[in-house]
């Protein structure tokens, strides 16, 4: 399997033609290997701009992008496009292929033989969560969400170092976002690929990002952290408004109670409701507050207890 | 049977028998006996005037919408001469085409395919594209070039709007095939064209030969809807 790569942006400017400003702006930052990475920011703000250049399918007028230390300017479009995965919010899976042909149009651009493709696209299908039976089909038979899964697929098929998603769960409904949002975070911890994620949905950047970006109109980057610091230390009052006034709920929510303090208490101590370790601080808090109660006490999975949270302990991990 | 000595003057009429002499509504007996020499010659030339038509037709509008379709500046002035070719009544072309291509099979053939091009050269660019602006950006973004997205995404999804551009284009030639008997004794028209030279219009005559065009047309048709099921297979599926 592919390693993962490093991503740097050095001084990266873009201005499209007949506009006054950049719609990105002297961008600066680095990415390390391996990490999920989104871009968010309001409309304008040039993040599809700034991911599409690294692609190049807009070209950049200063600074550079490098992939493992090598300018992305260094290979043909069309070779650089090859090694990374591209998937976009309506897909654009080919109509008049099958699910395992459009898996397979890598692959098959980088002349792999066909026994080789096959075996790649079923074990893609399976990771993607699609039943084998699939690869027959063609796009107009899958809904939304199985459709998203193919273009994941196929972005992963050559088994690209880097992924770029251009708000690739934007078109679903929410369910089926959620649901999908879940599974790639998984398949990221299981594939380790870098992954430059764009999205306008500061929730989605939150519990998907190791790190996220923040730009503003004008393609300026106000944040580059990780979600929990920028939630606990907005850069500016850009950042604040745009994260929102419940960010130390949201933070809550990043945390879950077998990563925060406990208090040690006997069996006889404990209070109600018992909550699993995996359950987060947020949702904690706001099964106290149902119950009028000051403390959940926290088990692991065998039902063992773990200790106490208090609710006026919440306060303090912010 | 019994030649008689009196009823209409026919053309062709061969072993005249009461059906014949008094001009009913269809004639089998006719139909057998002027097969080899009226009605099959005619079929006959009239595929060979369709195929020929339509074959330069499509070889024309096809070269031309890659054209435009790589050069958009290009659409514009071929579809207003196409446009323009389309709105000339068929037996006014033919006339205006005589002084210099005469009374020739090539008269015919070049108005005949005037029309297929008005009709298959728009499908044609309205296929190509017909791609969504999203599958054209995966595909760029995955890498393929120009040209093997021209070959394998908007080709292939041109194919239904080509087939259908080709529906219209052979039934209409094959209609419009008859008026050319105006100009050359060729083509299903012919029988028609002499049966309506005579005093009493011979009604099997017309019948048989209006009646192997419609055939000719809708098996035709049916072929074309076959190739378009073999190599646009996508388009019978969709999510019920």
């Amino acid at each position: 399997m592919t390693s993962a790569a490093r991503i740097e942006f050095d001084g990266v400017t873009k201005r499209y033609e007949g506009r006054s400003d950049d719609a990105v702006h002297e961008l600066t930052f680095d990415i390390p290997a391996g990490c999920f990475c989104v871009l968010v920011g309001p409309s304008g703000g040039g993040k599809s701009t700034a991911l599409k250049m690294v692609n190049r399918l807009v070209p950049f007028d200063a600074g550079d992008i490098r992939i493992d230390g090598r300018s992305v300017r260094g290979l043909s479009p069309v070779e650089l496009r090859r090694g990374i995965g591209y998937v976009i919010q309506n897909v654009g899976l080919f109509p008049h292929m099958t699910v395992a042909d459009n898996v397979g149009t890598v692959p098959r651009l980088l002349g792999w033989n066909k026994s080789r493709i096959r075996s790649r696209t079923d074990e893609l299908l399976e990771l993607v969560g699609l039943e084998a039976e699939y690869a027959r089909r063609y796009p107009a038979e899958l809904s939304g969400g199985q459709r998203q899964r193919v273009g994941l697929a196929r972005a992963l098929a050559a088994d690209p170092p880097l992924l770029l998603m251009d708000e690739p769960f934007g078109a679903l409904d929410p369910i089926t976002r959620i649901r999908l949002q879940n599974e790639l975070r998984r398949l990221h911890r299981e594939v380790a690929k870098t992954v430059i994620f764009v999205t306008h949905d500061i929730d989605e950047a939150i519990s998907m990002g190791d790190r996220i970006a923040i730009l503003r109109e004008g393609g300026v980057l106000v944040q580059y952290d990780t979600p929990d610091a920028i939630l606990a230390h907005p850069a500016d009052d850009f950042v604040a408004q745009f994260v929102g006034e419940d960010r130390a709920l949201r933070r809550m929510a990043l945390h879950t109670l077998g990563q925060v303090p406990l208090e040690t208490v006997s069996r006889s101590e404990t209070v109600s409701p018992e909550l699993s370790s995996r359950v987060s601080v947020r949702t904690a808090v706001s099964h106290m507050l149902e119950a009028g109660a000051e403390g959940v006490t926290v088990v692991d999975d065998d039902g063992s207890v773990l200790g106490v949270f208090r609710l006026e302990r919440a306060g303090e991990l912010l | 049977m019994t030649p008689l000595a009196s009823g209409p003057i026919i053309p062709n009429f061969g072993h005249a028998n009461s059906c014949i002499t008094g001009d009913h509504i269809f004639c089998w007996s006719w139909v057998r006996d002027h097969w080899n020499d009226t009605l099959g010659p005619a079929l006959v030339q009239h595929v060979e005037l369709t195929a020929v038509a339509v074959g330069i037709g499509f070889g024309l509008a096809f070269t031309l919408a890659l054209l435009a379709h790589r050069f958009a500046r290009l659409e514009q002035p071929f579809g207003v001469f196409s446009a323009l070719l389309y709105t000339i009544p068929s037996i006014a072309l033919f006339q205006l085409l005589v002084p210099f291509t005469g009374i020739s099979w090539t008269t015919v053939e070049i108005a005949l395919v005037a029309y297929t091009l008005v009709i298959l050269f728009p499908n044609f660019v309205a296929g190509l594209r017909s791609a969504p602006a999203e599958v054209i950006e995966a595909a760029r973004g995955m890498g393929l070039t120009r040209r093997q997205i021209l070959l394998r995404v908007e080709l292939p999804l041109a194919v239904p709007a080509i087939i259908g551009g080709l529906r219209i284009a052979v039934v209409s030639t094959i209609s419009i095939g008859t008026i050319a008997a105006f100009l050359l004794p060729k083509g299903l028209g012919y029988p028609i064209f002499v049966a309506l030279g005579n005093p009493t219009p011979f009604k099997t005559e017309i019948y048989s030969a209006g009646g192997l065009a419609v055939g000719f047309a809708l098996a035709c048709d049916a072929g074309l809807v076959g190739l378009r099921r073999a190599f646009a297979p996508w388009t019978r599926r969709a999510r019920p």
